[in-house]
């Protein structure tokens, strides 16, 4: 696939799509105006790995599904995902289409926003414009611009002052057929000293040549407290760019954790801009690589404010012949005195064949900072294996164990049960 | 046919990266029997434990072992423990992410075979009632595998796996090395509740100390690689007032570690 390829789609089907939502004028020029550069803006640059063959543009963006009524409706794959019985507010996209949109009269009393992009667009434009791409800017790379061009979903919450939201406020997008496209804006505004929990999963249905390209952008307010987690299921199919970033204010704090389970090509990068005094970012992420898939998985955390601290640890299990890079960047910037940045990014390999890379990257301007990191790359103890199966556990029970052990740390902390399971099976799944 | 547990060990010898550590040796442990084998460091004790479970860095030379009359040292490491062996190790492996409760399930369930899995319940319960024999905090069954755990911690994990698992041939390693007074009579008390006609037990030591707790009905000295002298408690009774020379000297042993003589 190159990338001069003929476009499924032109400026005309955007209009239409754009209308037929009722968008407001000043986004569908944003649209346009994303069209127009991602024919001259070049892919983003990444660490030891090109995509410039990967499926970035050969999709139709405004494949639609009809909405359910009820969540007993919703498809098997997504209510797999999901306890019927007791999610309260869910979002559920399938391709371009809302499928399903439920949220608790209880949220709405305390002033929580928790709904879809297009609704958002029509009712609250102007708290969506206010802070729509201004995290990611629209321009940054050309799968930026494309997604702005082509966003066909994603949801809007906003949670007012002082409000803390008990439950996580879940979403399921689903992505099926040939060409289809999944390209969600994720927009969270969380207000001074306010507290909520996003989790969100991918998963794919029968298709070929599909494409992900999905923005989220986080704003944590003063003393806030913000979590998103993220599981990604998506088939050998599709090929998923996500760009997560969020900026924290003030002694807020934002925590991320990552589950990287597709089976296809994958970019994400995570970046959490620290900008206000004493703010915090943790960030976990796990990953599978099977098959022969290429995974390109960053996590970033730029330092900008005094007091600031940084936590990231990434764990990544490969099989078969998959590539995985995995980049930590900590960046400290002059006058962040007192950060603390750590990380570390730890690798199990299961074959010979597969390559994992650890790259951890320190930048540092200020010196009255504290920073580390840690990476490894190594292979099954035999001392472990001797152990456990001391105990009468076969060698692969072993070594399954071990595996699950590696991860657990990171599996453990999402926090919606059903999306914990989802991520458990979704491991067994991958590592057969 | 519930055949008494029999583990024959007949003129072992075994190497670790081309040095010969066990030199011939002959030991035979029956249900209802409890042996204890000391000796002076560095002289094969924990070799010989090491050896019988199937730790990859030793190899067998020479020599035979049956378990119930089944060829041991053909065996896997996980055959031989569902086969009823059980080592209680001197340096448990720490697993980080796995915790104390998924693995004595897992242990469990591999032994009792597909099919025929314990029920959660069930397993609570049995775990329950071990740690509280063992003392052990309720904290310790969502802890990952010994990561973290003192010394003391990590022996009694041993035995309270030794309990659920229930095997029939018991190999305790050093149990008693690291423990202070009341926690080697908490480990010997969990010991002597699995005493029974069906069940065999290997106690290495250093020390007396531990025998104290836990009578043995046969002492066995190991030197240079060897069973040198075997007798009754009153054996380990006079090596804990008179210590090792007089074995020595009556056998004209000048250096009691496997190097010596080579």
């Amino acid at each position: 696939m190159s990338v001069d390829v003929q476009l499924r789609f032109g400026s005309e089907a955007i209009t239409e799509y754009s209308k037929a939502n009722q968008e407001p004028a000043w986004f569908l020029e944003k649209r346009l105006a994303g069209l127009k550069a991602a024919g001259e803006l070049p892919l983003p640059a990444l660490e030891k790995t090109k995509i410039d063959k990967w499926n970035t543009v050969d999709f139709d963006p405004f494949q639609t599904t009809a909405k359910v009524a009820s969540a007993n409706e919703l498809s098997e794959l997504v209510k797999g995902q999901i306890d019927v019985d007791s999610v309260k507010n869910l979002v559920v996209q399938k391709n371009a289409s809302t499928v399903f949109h439920a949220v608790t009269d209880e949220l709405k009393a305390q002033g929580v926003i928790f709904t879809t992009l297009a609704d958002a667009l029509q009712n609250h434009g102007e708290l969506v414009q206010k802070y729509m791409h201004q995290v990611i800017a629209q321009d940054e790379h050309k799968l930026s611009a494309l997604h702005a061009a082509v966003a066909n979903g994603g949801v809007f919450l906003y949670v007012p002052k002082n409000v803390e939201v008990d439950a996580p406020l879940q979403v399921v997008y689903e992505i099926a057929g040939d060409h289809a496209l999944l390209a969600p804006h994720v927009l969270i505004v969380a207000e001074a000293n306010s507290k909520v929990t996003y989790v969100d999963t991918y998963v794919s249905g029968e298709g070929k040549s599909m494409v992900a390209n999905s923005i989220v952008e986080v704003f944590v307010g003063a003393g806030a407290s913000v979590q998103v987690a993220s599981v990604r299921s998506l088939s050998t199919e599709v090929h998923d760019y996500s760009f997560r970033r969020a900026i924290v204010d003030r002694d807020g704090n934002m925590e991320w954790i990552l589950g990287e389970m597709n089976d296809g090509n994958t970019v994400a990068n995570n970046t959490t801009v620290l900008k206000g005094t004493g703010s915090n970012a943790l960030t976990k992420s796990i990953s599978v690589g099977t098959g022969s898939q290429r995974q390109n998985l960053t996590s970033q955390v730029q330092h900008i404010g005094t007091h600031s601290e940084s936590d990231m640890v990434s764990k990544a299990v490969m099989t078969g012949e998959a590539v995985s890079i995995l980049n930590g960047i900590t960046k400290i910037e002059k006058g962040a005195e007192k950060a603390n940045g750590v990380q570390a990014e730890n690798i199990l390999m299961l074959s010979e064949k597969a390559r994992g890379d650890a790259n951890p990257i320190l930048l540092i301007d200020e010196d009255d900072v504290k920073a580390g990191h840690a990476a490894s790359v190594g292979r099954f103890s035999e001392e472990s294996i001797y152990y456990l199966m001391s105990r009468g556990i076969s060698r692969q029970g072993a070594e399954r164990l071990i595996i699950l052990g590696f991860l657990d740390p990171v599996v453990s902390e999402i926090p919606v049960e059903e999306v914990r399971n989802k991520l458990r099976q979704a491991l067994e799944r991958k590592l057969g | 046919m519930t055949a008494v547990p029999h583990l024959q060990i007949k003129n072992l010898r075994a190497k670790i990266e081309e040095k010969e550590i066990l030199k011939g040796l002959n030991l035979e442990i029956k249900g209802g029997e409890v042996h204890a084998i000391m000796g002076p460091n560095g002289t094969g004790k924990s070799t010989l434990a090491s050896t019988l479970m199937g730790h990859p860095k030793y190899e067998v030379t020479d020599g035979e072992v049956l378990i119930n009359g089944d060829d041991l040292l053909e065996m896997e490491v996980d055959e031989r423990a569902r086969a009823g062996l059980f080592l209680a190790m001197q340096y448990p492996s720490e697993i980080s992410g796995v915790t104390n409760s998924d693995f004595l399930r897992s242990a469990i369930n591999a032994r009792r075979g597909e099919g025929n899995e314990i029920s959660l319940m069930k397993f609570i319960r049995e775990m329950d009632k071990k740690m509280n024999t063992l003392e052990m905090d309720d904290s310790f069954a969502h802890r990952y595998l010994n990561e973290g755990f003192s010394g003391g911690e990590k022996k009694r994990n041993e035995i309270l796996q030794m309990m659920l698992l229930e095997p029939s041939i018991c190999i305790l390693d050093e149990i008693d090395s690291g423990l202070d007074i009341d926690a080697l009579k908490i480990v010997a008390n969990g010991v002597n509740e699995m005493r029974s006609a069906d069940r065999g037990f290997l106690i290495i030591t250093h020390y007396q100390r531990l025998l104290n707790y836990v009578k043995p009905d046969f002492v066995h000295v190991m030197m240079q690689g060897r069973i040198v002298k075997s007798g009754g408690p009153e054996l380990a009774e006079r090596l804990e007032a008179e210590g090792y020379d007089w074995i020595k000297e009556e056998l004209g042993i000048e250096d009691e570690t496997v190097n010596a003589n080579v």
